[in-house]
């Protein structure tokens, strides 16, 4: 409510784990980057990691599943691991606000 | 390896830990995978971490070790106990851990499809890293405790278990029962991930905990059945105890020693075998420790070094006594052709006393080993246990090619046999009886060599005295009778050559009969 405002809207640091160009990575990719436009714009950074040419970064962020995607900043750091077709949850994981949160929800969820 | 009636489609990878390798006849099935699955305390992190270090100190081999329960700090820390140093190996390029432990700090979110394809991407990485042919993961039910979706990380397991086969590596994985007779695994998959199943099991038996390990399957491979004891030793880590397998290979030898009683050789027709176990059965007071004493100073003369395990009295205790029969344990203890190792039955368990007379007899190489007394130590365990640590004990002793005496005790003052004995008979070479007779209303000591394999001997209970010089023998008793029995009675002359033919057909009856076991 009122941190939703201009002045205190934080800056995102996201990473984004995928294996190859699986399909669930390509997935989690397009819905990564539809979120982040039409959520985040202009106060995010995505970095996108493949594991396979990278194992050495997955070892150093101790990552398992893929896709995972790693908020790092702001703080508290968290995992969102999967496709990133349940909406709802992550924006949860990212702790972003839905602007209308009737909107999106899937219908399943709580 | 001797032993190659297994064909030779399936190899085998020597683990190097002892005696897993006789019981998996030669080891674990190469570029395979072996489930390894127990209770918790059942030491299965044990077990994942000492097949990768006995790849690298003893074959040379680099390992990666796959956690998802305790993070590779823990591990590192815990395994430096054995006398691993897994932070060495690491900076060395023979050991690279994959840290998949849960981070308890990082709240992770499920959206959507996802797979393990980071955590194959990064155990790839690391077996390339550092060449590795080992890989131990430990554990595979702390996967699922991670992931909500148990279907997807059945599947992804499968994975990576083929992938491990592809990559040509000796995986080891570990999973966790719930009980230690019951399903193999928590999550009833485990086992169909894995080509071989290995189970550790940490059982309460009889108030103490009895460690086995049994080979459950070894998909085409030849192995031993049945559940072997095991143990865990600080500084070495898990030691099996292969009892079938040490038991067959024995030989016998007709060297002959003194059992440091002159009369006691000459009734044993020239002395003891080199290679052969001695029980010795008597009431409390009847001359066990003594004989013990005499023996340990026969092989001091003939500059044999003896080792004395003593579980019965205190170390002041026993060189006092030995002094009073003119034996110098201190001296023969300066001199070196001494140890004696005095503690509590019940400092230790039975596997874990087997173990340390085993390292104590490799370290010190006595030519005579004397154990007084076998009754102590059968209070500690369960009657399985105990009769697995005497054949543990005998069969040791005989591959060492040394003498061992051990001593047991009756129940009752008068005769009778003990348990241990009822227990044991069949696993020595030779059995000594002592006993108390009464004779004229006077307490005397009668000594029979009841049976000695492989040899005449003289099967008359003979009386002996004891006194500031030791033990000596003197005429045998004459005109009694029953007196193994503990009920010795005066008979008329007449009768006496009947009775001691009898008596000589029993005890020729079973000698026979025990010869054959």
């Amino acid at each position: 409510m009122s941190d939703t405002g201009g002045e205190t809207a934080p800056h995102y640091l996201l990473k984004l784990y995928v294996t190859g160009k699986s399909a669930k990575s390509e997935v989690a990719i397009a819905n990564l980057r539809r979120l982040c436009a039409e959520e985040l714009e202009g106060r995010y950074d995505l970095q996108i990691i493949d594991v396979l040419e990278h194992p050495e970064a997955a070892e150093t962020d101790k990552i398992l599943a893929t896709p995972t995607l790693i908020k790092r900043l702001p703080p508290p750091l968290r995992r969102v691991i999967g496709d990133l077709s349940d909406r709802h949850k992550v924006l949860l994981g990212l702790e972003v606000r839905p602007e209308l949160p009737s909107r999106d929800r899937d219908p399943s969820a709580p | 390896m001797t032993d190659r009636a297994i064909p030779a489609s399936v190899e085998k990878l020597p683990t190097g830990i002892a005696s897993l390798d006789v019981i998996a006849k030669g080891g674990l099935p190469k570029h395979r995978t072996t489930l390894v699955s127990g209770t918790a305390g059942s030491g299965k992190t044990i077990f994942a971490a000492q097949f990768l270090a006995a790849g690298i100190t003893d074959a040379g081999e680099s390992g990666v070790f796959v956690t998802f329960e305790e993070s590779a700090e823990d591990i590192r820390a815990n395994m430096r106990s054995f006398g691993w140093d897994l932070a060495a190996w690491e900076r060395e390029g023979k050991l690279a851990f994959v840290d998949a432990s849960p981070d308890p700090e990082v709240e992770v979110i499920e959206s959507g499809a996802f797979d393990l394809g980071a955590l194959l991407a990064r155990v790839r990485h690391a077996v390339q890293k550092v060449g590795a042919t080992r890989v131990s993961v430990d554990s595979l039910g702390a996967v699922f405790s991670q992931f909500s979706d148990h279907s997807v990380i059945r599947r992804e397991l499968f994975r990576i278990a083929s992938a491990l086969k592809d990559m040509g590596v000796t995986a080891v994985l570990t999973a966790e029962r719930v009980v230690d007779y019951g399903p193999i695994a928590r999550f009833g998959v485990e086992e169909f991930i894995a080509d071989n199943v290995l189970i550790l099991r940490n059982v309460l038996d009889e108030e103490s905990r009895r460690r086995t390990i049994e080979i459950l399957k070894f998909r085409g491979a030849d192995h031993q059945k049945g559940e072997f004891p095991f143990t865990i030793v600080p500084g070495t880590g898990l030691v099996v105890l292969p009892l079938s397998a040490i038991a067959l290979r024995q030989k016998s030898s007709d060297v002959r020693i003194s059992s440091g009683v002159k009369e006691l050789d000459e009734m044993c027709g020239g002395g003891f075998f080199r290679d052969s176990v001695i029980l010795l059965s008597g009431a409390t007071g009847t001359g066990k420790t003594l004989t013990v004493t005499q023996f340990l100073k026969g092989g001091a003369d003939a500059g044999e070094r003896c080792l004395l395990l003593a579980f019965e009295e205190s170390r002041e205790q026993l060189f006092r006594n030995a002094s009073g029969w003119g034996v110098d344990f201190e001296r023969m203890e300066r001199d070196g052709v001494l140890r004696v190792v005095c503690d509590y039955p019940d400092a230790a368990g039975l596997e874990d006393w087997l173990v340390t007379i085993q390292s104590t007899v490799r370290e010190f190489k006595p030519r005579r080993v004397a154990l007084d007394s076998l009754s102590a130590l059968e209070r500690i365990g369960s009657a399985k246990a105990f009769r697995e640590f005497v054949i543990g004990v005998t069969s040791f002793i005989k591959q060492q090619e040394i003498t061992g005496l051990l001593t047991t005790t009756t129940a009752s003052l008068m005769g009778g046999t003990s348990i241990t004995e009822a227990h044991i008979s069949t696993l020595t070479d030779s059995i000594i009886l002592l006993r108390y007779v009464e004779m004229f209303g006077e307490m005397k000591r009668g000594l029979t060599v009841l049976k000695m394999r492989g040899s005449q001997h003289d099967r008359n209970i003979r009386e002996f005295t004891i006194d500031g010089s030791g033990m000596h023998l003197g005429r045998a008793f004459r005109n009694v009778t029953g007196i193994l029995a503990g009920t010795p009675v005066h008979i008329s002359p007449t009768d006496v050559e009947r009775v001691w033919s009898q008596f000589d057909a029993e005890l020729s009856g079973r000698r026979r009969s025990t010869d054959h076991d």
